[in-house]
């Protein structure tokens, strides 16, 4: 198969380097909203500055760069085992390059790999898609929002909640205020309902993928995901929870299949640094989005 | 709140002058620890009986290196040059809080000015500051390009082969790093204001 290494790196650099244009836009309509003169403002004003720095130097945005996480939707017959290694090369040439900060552990030795690869690192999603299309998303995810991500198990007494969408809005919006500046707020929320331990995680990230002008088709999850906005902001944490009307950006929220027994609700926290990019292969043309 | 542009070595009255919510432009040779540096210091140095005999030569740097400075809790970005030198490619701050069991000894046994990093720190970090006269200094999390362009100079790193790049100390020189002060030496600190706010609304919400 060709090798796709070098069109890689590029969507390694884009993804660290640029923020996609509807979350630069969220950020500046963020800043605007805030009253002039306060440190929210002045921390979204200096956030926005060093978006366009990092852009125009192609530097990464933050120092973070994150787990790299793939999601790879491959044409029929197309070899993963050859996609990863090329994906894995391009990996360690991005590291090479400044474009990724070395962030592979050894969580034996705490050695670090010094190439961003190592056991189950980075994270790979394959699915096969019915067309001849090679379609590869990216997400960086920072660790300071990884560390404040949350998952609960409900009922959850101690929040009132129940089995629920009420359950589930009471849950998010503790989430969110525990969570405070320390995911690098304004944030962004992915969000899954169901799911067991594991798949909740993998599926609340995937929602952080979206567009955030999109409308969830199913109308409950869409008021959803409109009211938690409103009040997750009405929370008073603000940007770096400095305080002030901006504490988060968007919310995704995504539903799977539970256990009788089980009812998770997954909060996947992203920063405001919400690195996705996406590199799509049609018949030899490549397109970066 | 005031703006403020302060040098290394920063003096007491400097620090006790600094009031929540005051912006600081920082100037001077500062060096970066994170976890791994905040463990080996407080291991090796502090807590130990004695300091290993390995280990004394960057014993004797750090306290010199530290006294009346910041440390900035950073995991960088750095590129080498062809000569050799290294330099800060993508620098904001990392979470602070990790490094909370760590910093009061620190800032006590190093007569650190200042902390450098995001999220704030707790109770035990915040008396430090009342007690040895320090400061909390918060960096616009993730903003990293903008950070690393106020490093001018790297002149030094230690431990970069045992801890890593991103965990080892890097000593760096520079100027106008803007900061927020978000915990004084006067005990009080925004965390904690916006943390007893915050959740007053969220038991209205509720």
């Amino acid at each position: 198969m060709e090798n796709l290494t070098e069109l890689l790196v590029e969507l390694i650099r884009r993804a660290s380097t640029d923020l996609p244009s509807d979350v630069e836009g969220a950020l500046r309509a963020a800043r605007d909203r805030e009253d002039p003169g306060s440190a929210a403002a002045s921390t979204l004003t200096v956030i926005l500055e060093n978006v366009a720095l990092a852009r125009a130097h192609s530097r990464p945005i933050c120092q973070d760069t994150g787990t790299p996480i793939f999601y790879v939707r491959f044409p029929a017959g197309m070899s993963i085992r050859e996609l990863q290694a090329q994906m894995e090369a391009a990996i360690a040439e991005a590291t090479r390059r400044a474009y990724l900060r070395p962030n592979a552990v050894d969580s034996i030795t705490g050695r670090n790999s010094g190439n961003n690869l190592g056991i189950g690192f980075p994270t790979f999603y394959w699915e096969e898609g019915e067309d001849e299309i090679l379609d590869v998303a990216l997400l960086l995810k920072g660790g300071g929002s990884e560390n404040v991500s949350a998952q609960y198990s409900l009922p959850d007494e101690s929040l009132h909640a129940g089995r629920d969408l009420e359950g589930v809005r009471r849950v998010v919006l503790a989430a969110v205020q525990k969570a405070q500046g320390e995911g690098c707020a304004p944030g962004f929320l992915g969000i899954c309902i169901g799911g067991d331990r594991g798949t909740g995680y993998s599926w609340a990230k995937k929602q952080l993928l979206r567009p955030l002008d999109d409308v969830n088709p199913v109308p409950e999850l869409a008021a959803l995901e409109e009211r938690l906005l409103r009040e997750c902001n009405e929370l008073g944490i603000g940007p770096m929870g400095f305080g002030g009307k901006t504490t988060i950006l968007g919310v995704k929220i995504g539903a799977a299949h539970r256990l009788p027994a089980s009812f998770f609700v997954t909060v996947a926290y992203m920063c405001w640094a919400c690195r996705r990019a996406r590199m799509t292969v049609r018949g030899g043309e490549v397109t970066y989005s | 709140m005031a703006i403020y542009y302060l040098s290394t070595p920063i003096s007491e009255d400097d620090i006790r002058a600094l009031h929540v919510g005051d912006t600081v432009y920082l100037s001077g040779v500062i060096v970066t620890g994170r976890d791994a540096a905040h463990k080996y210091m407080v291991e090796t140095f502090i807590r130990a009986a004695e300091v290993p005999e390995g280990e004394r030569p960057l014993y004797e740097e750090l306290k010199r290196l530290l006294k009346g400075s910041a440390i900035y809790h950073c995991g960088p970005v750095v590129r080498q040059r062809e000569d050799g030198r290294w330099e800060f490619v993508a620098a904001g701050p990392t979470t602070s809080i990790r490094e909370e069991p760590y910093q009061a000894d620190v800032i006590a046994h190093f007569g650190l000015r200042g902390v450098i990093g995001k999220g704030g720190m707790g109770a035990r970090t915040l008396r430090a500051c009342q007690e040895y006269g320090a400061a909390y200094l918060h960096a616009v999390g993730g903003a990293a390009t903008l950070i690393a362009d106020t490093v001018k100079e790297v002149l030094a790193v230690y431990k970069k082969d045992e801890f890593g790049v991103p965990e080892a100390f890097w000593v760096i020189r520079v100027e106008n790093l803007p900061l927020v002060v978000t915990m004084d030496s006067h005990g009080r600190s925004i965390h904690e204001e916006v943390r007893t706010v915050s959740e007053e609304n969220l038991r209205r919400l509720l």
